[in-house]
């Protein structure tokens, strides 16, 4: 037989007809479950070592030759964006991390880790011929399990505000122990709580904004005071005043071309080019009283403005700021209370917006505009200074989980105790659990809590502890009752969390158990990958 | 070389070769009893594949697209359909599967995998030296007596009685099998109340096209929501303006916040300072007439299909109407339809009765990230509604999408045809012994490939009892004996390993339809492809 009918011959030499496309590949059953395990465990395997207080960074470095950027990180998101995998497992454990990351913003390496550890789990159940599904049944019995579990350690200090205070900033540090800003922790912690609590309960990350400027170390960073726009003010314009009334604006500050279709201008001679440029200035000129004529002497803009509105305006004693991009434009709008005009006909004071104070200030050597004491006092700006780009990045990122977790823990209030405690009273419950079930969902319920208990046990390990010493004194101590007994990672030894004040965000930790969870147990129901021919690329 | 253009070349009287088909050399054949067998292998290839997806224990498949983006279902239509199939038969099975789909939106494995079996026990019969057609014949009689028999056994159900308790059982039962299965109550109870919203019960039928499933990455499944109106992925246009409407009154627009631009090609010709003046001022006084228009046809939301002037945008806002641009033209039908709006092309045909109604239009958005989402709710005109998926990420919201959509059609088809037959391999073992019965009787040869039905009936639930990790011969045999010696027993495969094989108790069950029709689905594309008997391909380029 030939052409169509051409076929692979398979062990027992029978013909299996070529079905797929020439290049496609199909892979069953074991083989199909295999490379889906040691897709997902190599990328767990690969963030795993940055996992925990003493977790190691990674150098991330482009593909493109040409592209010389490098990242230092130990986001776990970060890391896991960055990697180009072509295991469709392996895919799904990124895609996890990336979600909890624009869920809850932390806790990114635990998913991937934990994720890989129940498939760990999972292959040496498979050895034993326990079919995938009773372990999905097995395990959804555990993550109840475990849920409950969880919700029951948390706790929260809802009524009492310097108590919740402090456990926001016990929450602060014990996500930023694990990251580059450890150094300048106790700096940072007042740093992120103050500007969170400034919220006044918003969960609306946007009215935080991040500026990083090299330069300076990271203690010099600061918390500024109302918003800081990174535009220049421009030349003649005064360069501070009091109480302004600001309009923002969307409008083009240009020559105004003129926006019926298919017009054009023509002329005969030199004198009606003089004419036509003229009235054109003439426009302008109206344009510009119009906008006068609502009494600002504040005006943004979020094009362009050329030189002849702006020496107009200046004169007048305005203050002229041009090309705030979009979101510089909604925000500042938000913040000073003003409308984003894009006409002026109808002059109305009201539509202008105020704030305190509005100054030119010098952050490293750049120059930017502070807004300050501003109508919405929700919004607040965070200078970051370091020695170098990378350094920089690395803490805008650290400082983003940090915000991520202390608007999670407003929201919820709930906290719970960190240092391994909550992993090893789960894995407890499950364990219990597992004795009541009979059959072989026992074993995957079991399975379940021998991969809970990894966590901490990568944790001390990544420290250079003695992982199963330490993680059977806590389980030993838990199990006693204890309700506050960690891993001290300073020191290596068992510790009480409650005087350490290491504690968590609850959300965090149950989208992180939920997640990962549902994530292995995806990977875990496949038996079957048929990967489709590459498209053709052409132009190469 | 020789056999194979031994096949395809012709000898006249000297012996010399002639041309039968140009270019034969270039071409595979394979004809007669070759052509079905290897037809046969190619379609029950694809029937395995899909074999290990059925039934609630079934596993999922991860597809890697030509892009490489990964889908990963059990839902056996969205298989057939991402698997780049290349050879001609098995893209029947996809076709075959894909009609299930459009026709009944549910057991579209089931269909596969019944249609592979045909053929296997077709393939025996083959061999045997029966004739294709014969086999064919045989096939469709022993169709027409199963489908009957299902028929005078379905039962018919009160499905509205009881708080649509047995719409919400149907729903789980298609649920169960998908990866949502955690969370089958609450979508099931989604499902429902969707297409009960829009059904229209004293005809018994329900228009699809005013439910919507829409899918939005974040949250959880738990999240997932009915909503009494029409979801759009847009936003306000100006960041400032009203978040919600109360008693809107729609305009719909299909022209742009903008001067007009006429089709025909024209040029305007300035060429003095006053009628530059004049057309600036002319500029300015559209912008006033549109809004004008806009706000004394009385409306207070308007929804464009094109985009706005920064100008036109602010004088909206600042006229307090809230606006929503670029809508699609799909939406935008769907919104007129909702809420008994005209589709305006002009603004100068604005008027207050050409307007829509709905009882609220506001804006959503989720979590940290900067999405948002306009909730049209409450529309004066038909229920359309909308389900909100969220999931982790976007596999499971797109797989959630496909399980809803089965559910929904699941609970359609019983709205349309409340007659039932139970599943679990229950009711083909039901055909399979009404067929041994009526076969004894059959004085024809046909009763050969009759038997050859009844025997690949019973795969359906060989598969669903080996998929549970059951014998798959022990179990079936236990229980067509049961059923034979209790005919009104209806039992099936105990899946969900509980220890009870009762279909009736553990409600399990399907629309007749659906099953009938995918009886009739497998057995006419099975005579398709038997009645093939040669095969003219192009061979391999090289």
């Amino acid at each position: 037989m030939s052409g169509a009918y051409q076929g692979k011959l398979d062990a027992a030499g029978n013909v299996n007809p070529q079905i797929l496309s020439e290049e496609a590949e199909d892979s069953r059953g074991e083989m199909a479950r295999m490379s889906s395990f040691v897709g997902a465990i190599a990328v767990a395997d690969l963030v795993k070592t940055t996992l925990g207080p003493k977790g190691m960074d990674k150098i991330l470095k482009s593909a493109d030759p040409n592209e010389q950027k490098i990242t230092v990180t130990n986001d776990g998101a970060t890391i896991l964006k960055s990697l180009f995998v072509d295991n469709p497992a392996a895919k799904i454990l990124i895609d996890i991390s990336k979600t909890q990351d624009d869920e809850v913003g932390d806790g990114t390496t635990t998913v991937a880790v934990f994720a890989g550890e129940l498939l760990r789990e999972a292959e040496q159940l498979i050895l034993q011929k326990i079919h995938p599904q009773i372990i999905i049944q097995g395990w959804r019995l555990a993550v109840a399990e475990a849920r409950k579990t969880l919700l029951s350690l948390a706790w929260d200090n809802n009524t009492d505000d310097d108590a919740f205070r402090k456990d926001l900033e016990n929450v602060v540090g014990t996500t930023l122990s694990s990251k580059l800003l450890v150094q300048e922790k106790e700096h940072f912690i007042s740093l992120a709580v103050d500007s969170v609590l400034r919220l006044k309960g918003s969960d609306d990350l946007k009215l935080i904004q991040v500026i990083k400027k090299a330069g300076g170390n990271l203690k010099d960073s600061f918390l500024a005071d109302g918003f800081i726009l990174e535009k220049k003010i421009s030349n003649g314009s005064v360069h501070s005043i009091q109480n302004p009334s600001i309009m923002v604006a969307n409008s083009s500050m240009d020559y105004d071309k003129i926006k019926i279709f298919g017009s054009k201008v023509k002329v005969d001679s030199i004198e009606k080019v003089a004419e036509i440029e003229a009235a054109e200035r003439e426009k302008m000129r109206r344009k510009v009283d119009k906008i006068l004529s609502y009494g600002p002497n504040v005006f943004i803009n979020r094009q362009l403005i050329y030189d002849y509105p702006e020496s107009l305006m200046v004169e007048k004693g305005v203050m002229v700021i041009e090309h705030a991009d979009f979101d510089g434009v909604e925000r500042l709008s938000a913040v000073l209370g003003a409308d984003i005009l894009s006409t002026f006909d109808n002059p109305d004071p009201s539509k202008l917006g105020s704030c305190g104070t509005i100054e030119e200030i010098i952050i490293g050597e750049d120059k930017a505009i502070s807004f300050k004491n501003c109508q919405e006092g929700r919004a607040s700006t965070i200078v970051l200074r370091g020695a170098s780009s990378h350094l920089l990045d690395e803490a805008e990122r650290s400082l983003h989980d940090a915000l991520c977790v202390l608007i999670q823990t407003i929201k919820n209030k709930k906290v719970i105790f960190g240092g391994g405690h909550s992993e090893v009273a789960m894995s407890n419950a499950t364990d219990a659990l597992a004795k009541t079930i009979p059959g072989k969902k026992s074993l995957a319920v079991e399975a379940f809590g021998r991969a809970l208990r990894k966590l901490p046990t990568i944790i001390a390990d990544n420290g250079g502890f003695d992982s199963s010493e330490l993680v059977s004194e806590l389980r030993a101590a838990v199990n006693n009752g204890s309700k506050t007994a960690g891993i001290d990672m300073n020191k290596g030894v068992l510790g009480d969390m409650r005087e350490l004040g290491i504690k968590e965000c609850l959300r965090v930790k149950e989208q992180a158990l939920l997640s990962a969870s549902e994530a292995a147990e995806m990977i875990l129901r496949v038996d079957e990958i048929v990967t489709c021919a590459p498209r053709k690329r052409e132009g190469y | 070389m020789a056999s194979a253009q031994g096949q395809f070349l012709a000898f006249d009287e000297f012996g010399r070769p002639f041309i039968v088909i140009r270019e034969q050399e270039k071409r595979a054949r394979v004809k007669g009893l070759e052509a079905q067998r290897a037809n046969i292998n190619a379609a029950r290839a694809v029937s395995n594949l899909l074999r290990t997806s059925l039934g609630p224990k079934g596993m999922d498949k991860i597809l890697v697209s030509q892009d490489g983006d990964v889908t990963i279902t059990n839902d056996g239509a969205t298989i057939m359909e991402k698997m780049d199939v290349k050879h001609q038969v098995a893209k029947l099975l996809v076709e075959l599967s894909q009609s299930q789909d459009n026709e009944i939106g549910d057991g579209t494995t089931g269909v596969v995998i019944l249609a592979g079996a045909l053929l296997e026990s077709a393939l025996n019969l083959l061999d045997k030296g029966l004739h294709p057609l014969r086999v064919c014949d045989g096939f469709e009689r022993a169709c027409a007596i199963a489908v009957k028999h299902l028929e005078a056994t379905s039962q018919e159900l009160d499905v509205f009685a009881n708080n649509n308790e047995l719409l919400k059982k149907a729903a789980v039962t298609c649920l169960c099998s998908k990866v949502v299965s955690n969370r089958q109550n609450e979508l099931a109870a989604i499902a429902v109340e969707a297409v009960l919203d829009v059904a229209d019960i004293k005809r018994k039928d329900v228009n699809f096209e005013h439910i919507k499933v829409e899918g939005k990455p974040g949250g959880s499944l738990e999240d997932t929501c009915l909503i009494r109106g029409i979801v759009i992925d847009k936003d306000m246009s100006h960041p400032q303006m009203a978040k919600v409407v109360k008693d809107a009154k729609i305009a719909i627009l299909t022209c742009p916040f903008e001067p007009p631009k006429p089709k025909t090609k024209h040029k305007l010709e300035i060429s003095n300072a006053e009628d530059y003046r004049k057309l600036y001022e002319q500029e300015q006084q559209y912008f006033v007439k549109m809004i004008e228009d806009v706000k004394n046809s009385g409306s207070n939301i308007v929804i464009c299909q094109w985009g706005f002037d920064d100008e036109a945008n602010y004088l909206l806002h600042a006229n307090k109407l809230p606006a929503v641009r670029w809508v699609g033209g799909v939406e935008i039908e769907l919104i007129a339809m909702a809420t008994g709006a005209r589709i305006v092309p002009r603004f100068s045909e604005l008027s207050s009765e050409k307007l829509g109604r709905a009882a609220c239009v506001r804006e959503i958005g989720f979590g940290t990230t900067d999405d948002k989402m306009i909730v049209i709710e409450g529309c004066a005109n038909t229920s359309a509604v909308t389900v909100l998926v969220r999931g982790g990420n976007k596999m499971i919201v797109d797989e959630a999408k496909r399980c809803l959509h089965d559910a929904l059609c699941v609970v359609r088809n019983l709205i349309r045809d409340s007659r039932i037959v139970y599943g679990g391999g229950c009711a083909e073992l039901m055909a399979s012994l009404e067929i041994t019965k009526v076969v004894d009787m059959e004085p024809s040869i046909e009763q050969y490939a009759m038997r050859g039905f009844a025997d690949a009936l019973e795969d359906i639930s060989n598969a669903l009892a080996e998929n549970s990790g059951l014998n798959p011969i022990e179990t079936t045999t236990w229980l067509k004996n049961e059923m034979k010696n209790d005919p009104s027993k209806r039992y099936g495969v105990d899946c969900n390993g509980v220890g009870i094989n009762d279909m009736k108790e553990l409600n399990v069950y399907e629309s007749l339809q659906s099953k009938v029709q995918q009886l009739q689905l497998a057995t006419q594309v099975v005579r398709m492809i038997l009645k093939i008997d040669d095969v003219f391909a192009p061979s391999e380029y090289s």
